[in-house]
């Protein structure tokens, strides 16, 4: 999984309508919702899983750049 | 700057999309996506054909050959464009109402005739478009703008309606599983013949406002809790099966395929 | 020069036989009659060289799929008659919104509804005019003998490939289920009208802009490396929708006017002893047969007499139309319906001459002595 430390998320913040399913299935309790937008708040427990990505119907937040 | 998975086969201009807050459309159709990626089908190669309805909006967004048609009429059309050009993989985004409804008679037809299309059907039990009436998959007892006291129907069950008119890869999961979804339709592409992916989404707006489920995320968790696999559902008591959604194979066959069958005729001249 | 082939042929049979001439490789319809034998026979001769025939679940079906398989480049056909044409007017309105062409021939049946399966009418003219809902254009065909079948059912196909638009075959079930000797033209003499390609690539292609003084699109076809978006909905040059007022009405009246201010173009008519006609008849299909007959027996009693024939029903030929009601003293429009053509006729030439009608429903061929003998009652 060393490649996969590199990945950071990204939120794409004009895509997020604030549905809160990224919040609410993150198993590390990483994100919260800011204003009805999505908000990357504790970084440093992401593992990477990818779960936030795959049910977000709005593509506003992904693993990826480095 | 999106994903560099949504960058590649969306047009990304026309994000965000139209689809409500906490619709599960979108996942449906990144996860459609994810599975051509996995396939490393070329965009050229691939035609996305859809109906009309909610569902039926994601063709505009995906960078294919795309055709957004009449509605009720995706499978038909799609049905041309395979015929017509065997070598484009064909896929079919349709909807509940677009599938059962006006389109059951296409759905059943094609799949009868096994053609080599794959079909995925973003079930959220409500015609949203037009406002929330009742479709073909709305449960019973359950409500719409035209069921105030509730439906009457009885509401269809899509995998074993594909399954009976002789599609030869059936299956079924929701948008809490998404995985599922990416596996099924890599499954479903492959399959030499019709392929029917049914896929349980949520719609909070309508479906979920008039029934009282919750928001998106109550939404999410009523799949997540309800939801058994197939082998393990054989396994349930009769009590304990009520109201689950079997997700996972549901049939998976083999026949001869449409379009091979008549390149046969072709070639014996 | 290689010796003609003449061959006796059933309307429906040279329908079909100038449909593959004009290069129809996929086919897909559903049974009716009195226009049957079309699928019939395209079944039998599509897969010999290599066509596709398809016999869908039913009309809506069937036109969906040929505009499905004309997206890919594959010139497409359905049949249909009475209740089925009736079917085919969502698919219609598609095809004029995406401007995907293909041909529609409808053998007319008597109706309404089921009405009279195996008899003939031309009842249909105004359904091929405004059969699908909103304003549009529409290109119909009418045939008046099984040589001419075979001529305009080409036609059809190479108008629809020009201007990119469904064009619809009129055709009479007398006509369709007649046999006639007809002599087949070289493939040489036959001239073959095919879609506008892009020439830009494909990632400059916008699938509905179009260049200075031409309305018509540059269509690619599905598969051959142009991605673009198709819709019904009313679309911009990207062909994504939109519902920018300006683009809507800009893109209506492209689709109006492409046929409009195409019409020299596209009207075909024929004139028969109109030179020093004093009156004329206006007839099409079967119907013209019966009135060409009839001014034979009255030029012979010496009535001054001619016959306008539209081929082209829509457009109609309204300029032509003008200049004969400058200069006859009377038109009697001769059809097999309520007065569809007649209403028509009369708006364009009311103001310059007299316009009767003489129009029959029950389901036969109106005969030349019935034609006569209106005309001489004046």
């Amino acid at each position: 999984m060393l490649e996969n430390t590199k990945l950071k998320l990204v939120v794409e913040k004009e895509f997020c309508k604030g549905c809160g399913i990224c919040v609410a299935f993150c198993p590390k309790d990483v994100l919260i919702l800011e204003k009805g937008k999505v908000k990357v708040e504790n970084l440093d427990a992401c593992i990477q899983c990818g779960q936030c990505e795959l049910r977000c119907p709005d593509y506003a937040i992904y693993l990826g750049g480095n | 700057m999106p994903s560099k998975l949504v960058d590649k086969y969306f047009r990304t201009d026309s994000l965000p999309h139209i689809w409500c807050p906490g619709c599960g459309n979108g996942i449906v159709t990144r996860a459609i996506v994810k599975a051509i990626d996995n396939l490393n089908l070329n965009q050229e190669d691939v035609c996305i054909v859809s109906g009309i309805g909610c569902s039926s909006r994601a063709s505009g967004y995906l960078d294919f050959n795309t055709i957004h048609t009449t509605h009720g009429r995706a499978l038909a059309f799609a049905t041309g464009i395979k015929f017509a050009n065997p070598n484009l993989h064909v896929i079919v985004i349709t909807g509940d109402g677009d599938c059962a409804a006006i389109g059951g008679n296409h759905l059943i037809h094609a799949a009868r005739r096994n053609i080599d299309l794959t079909t995925i059907v973003f079930n959220n039990n409500i015609y949203g478009m037009t406002g929330g009436q009742y479709s073909p998959t709305t449960p019973t007892g359950d409500k719409g703008t035209t069921a105030p006291y509730g439906n009457i129907d009885a509401n269809f069950d899509l995998c074993e309606l594909a399954k009976a008119s002789g599609a030869t890869y059936v299956s079924r999961s929701t948008v809490y599983g998404a995985n599922m979804i990416i596996k099924q339709v890599e499954e479903g592409i492959k399959n030499k013949g019709f392929s029917f992916i049914e896929t349980i989404t949520i719609c909070p707006t309508y479906y979920g406002r008039k029934n009282k489920k919750g928001d998106a995320v109550d939404m999410m968790n009523y799949l997540k809790e309800n939801t058994v696999n197939k082998i393990a559902y054989e396994k349930l008591s009769e009590e304990k099966r009520k109201d689950k959604i079997i997700v996972g194979e549901i049939y998976k066959g083999q026949r001869p395929e449409y379009v091979e069958e008549y390149e046969k005729i072709i070639e014996s001249f | 020069m290689a010796e003609k082939i003449v061959k006796l042929m059933q309307g429906n049979e040279a329908c079909v036989e100038g449909a593959i001439a004009a290069g129809m490789r996929f086919y897909a319809g559903y049974p009716i009659t009195p226009s049957t034998e079309i699928a019939e026979l395209s079944a039998e001769k599509l897969p010999r060289i290599g066509g596709k025939f398809i016999q869908m679940e039913d009309e809506i079906a069937s036109i969906s799929a040929i505009i499905g398989a004309s997206l890919t480049g594959k010139k497409s056909m359905t049949a249909t008659s009475g209740p089925g044409f009736s079917l085919k007017q969502e698919g219609i309105g598609y095809a004029v919104a995406a401007e995907v062409p293909c041909v529609i021939v409808n053998v007319q049946r008597g109706g309404p509804s089921t009405g009279l399966p195996t008899s003939p009418a031309q009842g249909d003219i105004m359904q091929a005019r405004w059969g699908t809902h909103g304003d549009h254009s529409i290109i119909a065909l009418y045939p008046s003998t099984v040589r001419e079948i075979y001529d305009t059912t080409i036609k059809a196909f190479n108008l629809s490939e020009k201007y990119r638009t469904p064009v619809i075959l009129l055709m009479d079930e007398v006509i369709g289920h007649m046999r006639e000797k007809i002599e087949i033209p070289d493939p040489d003499e036959i001239k073959i009208i095919n879609r506008k390609k892009p020439n830009v690539k494909p990632d400059e292609y916008l699938p509905y802009k179009i260049e200075e003084n031409d309305m018509i699109p540059a269509m690619a076809n599905f598969g051959e490396g142009y991605r673009y978006h198709v819709t019904g909905l009313i679309h911009d040059e990207t062909g994504f929708p939109t519902s920018n007022h300006r683009i809507a009405e800009n893109l209506v009246n492209r689709l109006v006017n492409k046929i409009k201010d195409n019409a020299d173009d596209i009207v075909e008519y024929e004139e028969y002893l109109m030179e020093d006609a004093e009156q004329i008849i206006v007839a099409y299909g079967a119907t013209a047969r019966s009135a060409k007959s009839a001014i034979n027996q009255l030029r012979e009693e010496g009535v001054k007499i001619g016959l306008f024939r539209p081929i082209t029903i829509w457009p109609m030929a309204e300029k032509q139309l003008k200049i004969i009601a400058k200069k006859v003293n009377r038109i009697t429009v001769v059809e097999m319906n309520m007065g569809q053509y007649f209403n028509e006729v009369d708006r364009v030439a009311g103001k310059y001459t007299k316009v009767d009608k003489y129009s029959r429903v029950h389901g036969e061929l109106i005969t030349p002595e019935e034609i006569v003998s209106f005309i001489k009652e004046g």
